[in-house]
């Protein structure tokens, strides 16, 4: 986030330094709205699809690979308040959170679509921070915005920002990963430490400091995806199950974003009709999160994650999975933290710290912080 | 974290564990009044590990869910005014009201927010001058200091946009209309409440002390523990309570030494007979018991907010018929007995407090069932 | 009732006519009110509720108890302890 936008070399008659703020007509079409294109978000986002600006922009079918590569797509929405927070900001996580939406696939990111719903009122220059923002997150990710949209809306009807990102991506040949493809003996993954994203959050709306600041941890995860398929290759299910053919390499990817690690393994176990099996002692979790979670009465296995994913892989190849997670930059405090077992299928549960036991439930709804 | 690991150790789990099977002979039936500890309890596992002569029932220690019914509603008419901004600690967003919770307020626009701290709230008063900061002040006798205090602070900062919804409950009565309601049944206690003795709350004690609870062990003849809330300390109040019971001798003991005193805070208390007042109150799914609660002192009327917008005192309340939630506080019934559980009543459509919240005992039932427990 | 969490104190100082601390969590410090223990000092472990402290921990009777917790025989053959 180094590069600012240059909001005072303008050409045009009406340059977009008088309004220091978004108007209502900055979404209405004409020229008001084609100075914000032109001076802002071409600069920032600068490629040749973009710069068709038709209304959909054209692809060259030599972009899709080999013939047995499959199109991935996929879209969010990113809402977040505060719009910038210890770690990161709006514009990052709408970039890696699609951008890792096509990794949990095995997907390589190529081309994204933004969509801007901005609030009237919201500062110029803070839009201007989130698009450089954006802009160096493509560049991090090897994404390009190829088109976009803006809109405004009236004061009071918006956070001062809503982003919307679509994602394109193409998966190899040979490599299928998806949710249903959990299987009983089957270890269970996480790439780092739980809670740090919502947590940085949380420490913004409530006045939390840590002696180590807890940061989002919102990073592109295609890179470490691509080192754990090529660690993988070569794991094989060692007998049909139900009737289905032997998979090889890894079997399931989810990145643990909203309602944490408990709610992927419950989609998870839901998906795959398995059960689910962890040591609550084998998830990492710093100190500072643990902290934290244990003064707002909360569970960190609900706390939402950015840059983190869950995988399920074969036990056959587990170690050396786990091996090119640990050796990758955004794999560092990568754990085995359970199986996939057979027994109660849709249900995941978690050996205690005191050796008990407990089910993980799906949770409830928004997570709240309790006193009771 | 000190104070905390020592406390969830696996080994001197196991070892307690081993002690407690030594120690028991005989079935025994000891309630907790806490949901911190029912909390504790079902997070650790606890209560699966116990010998299965020991039965923990979980009795009315939670606010969710024993906050009279006629206190949430109030709560959510006064949300719903444009002119206020309701402060609650988050516990009570989901709790189910006549109509509707919280949540669904802040859904039409009413603005609710979640705070840590009473001081909390304070601050929003002082931020916001042109708006009535109403204050949700619920709890048992460990939070009644917090809340005091918010009161007193607003009178000495002059904080006259700053208001208390008071519902506060207190534990001893609470024990006392358990055992009686228990006892009047049949003379001894009754078929389907049987409780041998009690775990006290080790953070009400640590505010109140626990003098209170002598005359109980003496009228009732059942043990009192004070317990703590971390495994270690669970076991420790139980083992304490067994020995008790197998010896057949019934007094109030401590099992909480470090944080817990005979005479308890006393500047704390202090403050609490300072701005509150014993009070009847009303305990969901089990009725009104006699002076098991505290009320605003009259000095401090200004900071009612019932009497600021006495239009929510003439609130219908109408609990839904379905809801057995006071014989299961009261461990009269288990969640399992009750026609809605599982059917129209789950934790994604809670008919009563006790599926809410998630010490309740009905979530706790509805988690565990689906193991074929 | 009450989520009440260990907490050392690291800072102390007045606000709005109240004795106030800086808490340490084990990690996440925050700020809590320590009115209702006078005695208090720096370096003490305090149980905060609700951004209050509600005692100072005593860790001679804490280390007594664990000692007696975890001594290997059993005391409940020999009655109440």
């Amino acid at each position: 986030m180094t590069d600012k936008p240059n909001l005072l070399g303008w050409t045009c008659p009406r340059p977009l330094q008088n309004y220091p703020t978004i108007v209502m007509g900055h979404g209405a079409g004409g020229k008001m709205m084609a100075d914000l294109i032109e001076h802002l978000f071409a600069p920032a986002f600068d490629n040749e699809w973009l710069g068709q600006m038709g209304d959909a922009t054209k692809f060259d079918p030599s972009l899709w690979g080999t013939r047995d590569s499959s199109l991935a797509f996929t879209t969010d929405s990113f809402v977040v308040s505060p719009l910038f927070f210890p770690g990161g900001n709006i514009g990052e996580l709408a970039v890696f959170g699609t951008v890792n939406d096509l990794a949990m696939r095995g997907a390589k990111p190529l081309y994204l679509s933004a969509g801007f719903i901005l609030e009237e009122g919201l500062p110029m220059e803070t839009l201007g921070n989130i698009v450089t923002a954006m802009a160096a997150a493509c560049r991090k990710a090897g994404v390009k915005v190829a088109t976009g949209d803006t809109k405004v809306v009236q004061r009071g009807h918006g956070d001062g920002i809503y982003i919307n990102t679509s994602g394109l991506g193409i998966i190899p040949a040979g490599v299928d990963i998806g949710p249903a493809n959990a299987r009983p003996g089957d270890v269970v993954l996480v790439s780092g430490t739980m809670g740090d994203h919502g947590i940085a959050i949380m420490s913004v709306r409530e006045g939390l400091t840590f002696e180590t600041e807890i940061r989002s941890d919102t990073v592109p995860l295609y890179g470490l995806v691509e080192a754990m398929i090529e660690a993988g290759k070569g794991g094989d299910t060692p007998s049909g199950f139900d009737g289905h053919a032997p998979l090889r390499g890894i079997h399931c990817l989810r990145d643990a974003t909203r309602g944490g690690l408990a709610a992927v393994l419950n989609e998870l176990v839901d998906s795959s009709k398995v059960g689910i099996e962890f040591d609550e002692r084998k998830v990492p979790i710093r100190p500072e999160v643990n902290a934290a979670c244990e003064m707002l009465g909360l569970d960190p296995f609900y706390i939402a994650n950015e840059g983190k994913l869950v995988a399920i892989v074969p036990q056959e190849t587990a170690e050396n999975v786990l091996a090119a997670m640990c050796g990758h930059e955004y794999g560092k405090n990568a754990a085995i933290i359970g199986r996939v077992v057979d027994e109660h299928p849709g249900l995941v549960t978690a050996k205690t710290s005191i050796g008990g036991m407990r089910v993980v439930d799906v949770p409830a709804g928004e997570l709240l912080p309790r006193i009771c | 974290m000190k104070y905390i690991d020592e406390y969830r150790d696996a080994d001197l789990t196991r070892k307690l564990l081993a002690d407690l099977q030594k120690t028991t002979t005989r079935d025994w039936t000891l309630m907790e009044v806490c949901g911190g500890q029912t909390h504790s309890i079902i997070k650790s596992g606890l209560d699966q590990m116990l010998p299965p002569q020991i039965e923990l029932v979980h009795g009315p220690g939670c606010p969710v869910c024993v906050t009279p019914l006629e206190q949430v509603d109030k709560a959510i008419a006064l949300a719903s005014l444009p002119e206020v901004i309701f402060s609650s600690y988050g516990d009570m967003l989901r709790v189910p009201g006549s109509k509707q919770d919280l949540f669904a307020v802040k859904a039409q626009g009413g603005d609710v927010r979640i705070v840590y701290s009473p001081l909390d709230a304070l601050k929003i008063a002082k931020d916001n001058p042109s708006k009535t900061v109403i204050f949700f002040a619920i709890g048992f006798e460990t939070t009644a200091p917090a809340n005091a205090m918010a009161v007193l602070q607003a009178k000495a900062q002059g904080l006259g946009n700053f208001a208390v919804l008071v519902s506060h409950v207190t534990v001893p009565a609470a024990i006392s209309a358990l055992m009686d309601s228990s006892r009047a049944e049949s003379g001894t206690t009754s078929p389907d409440m049987k409780v041998d003795g009690f775990l006290a709350a080790g953070h009400v004690c640590t505010v109140m002390g626990f003098w209170e609870y002598e005359p109980l062990v003496e009228k009732y003849k059942i043990p009192i523990v004070v317990t703590g809330f971390e495994p270690v300390d669970l076991l420790n109040g139980i083992l304490k309570c067994v020995r008790q019971l197998e010896a057949g001798t019934y007094k109030v003991e401590n099992a909480y030494e470090r944080s817990v005193s005979r005479e308890g805070n006393l500047p704390a208390q202090a403050v609490i007979k300072q701005v509150f007042e014993m009070t009847d109150r009303a305990w969901r799914g089990i009725g009104v018991i006699p002076m098991s609660g505290y009320k605003l002192r009259p000095e401090f009327a200004d900071f009612d907010a019932e009497l600021r917008f006495p239009e929510v005192q003439a609130i219908q309340t109408k609990e839904n018929p379905l809801c057995i939630s006071g014989l299961v506080l009261q461990g009269r019934k288990k969640p399992s007995e009750c026609a809605a559980f599982g059917k129209e009543c789950t934790p994604q459509t809670p008919l009563g407090a006790t599926m809410v919240s998630s010490e309740g005992a009905c979530a706790a039932y509805y988690r565990y069932g689906r193991l074929g427990k | 009732m009450c989520l009440g969490i260990p907490a050392k104190v690291v800072e102390l100082y007045e606000a709005n006519g109240m004795k106030m601390a800086k808490v340490d969590f084990g990690g996440a410090l925050k700020e809590a009110c320590m009115e209702y223990l006078p005695e208090v000092k720096v370096g003490d472990y305090t149980i905060v509720h609700v951004g209050f402290g509600l005692s100072i921990l005593d860790e001679k009777e804490a280390m007594e108890t664990m000692d007696l917790l975890r001594q290997i025989d059993s005391l409940g053959e020999e009655g109440t302890a």
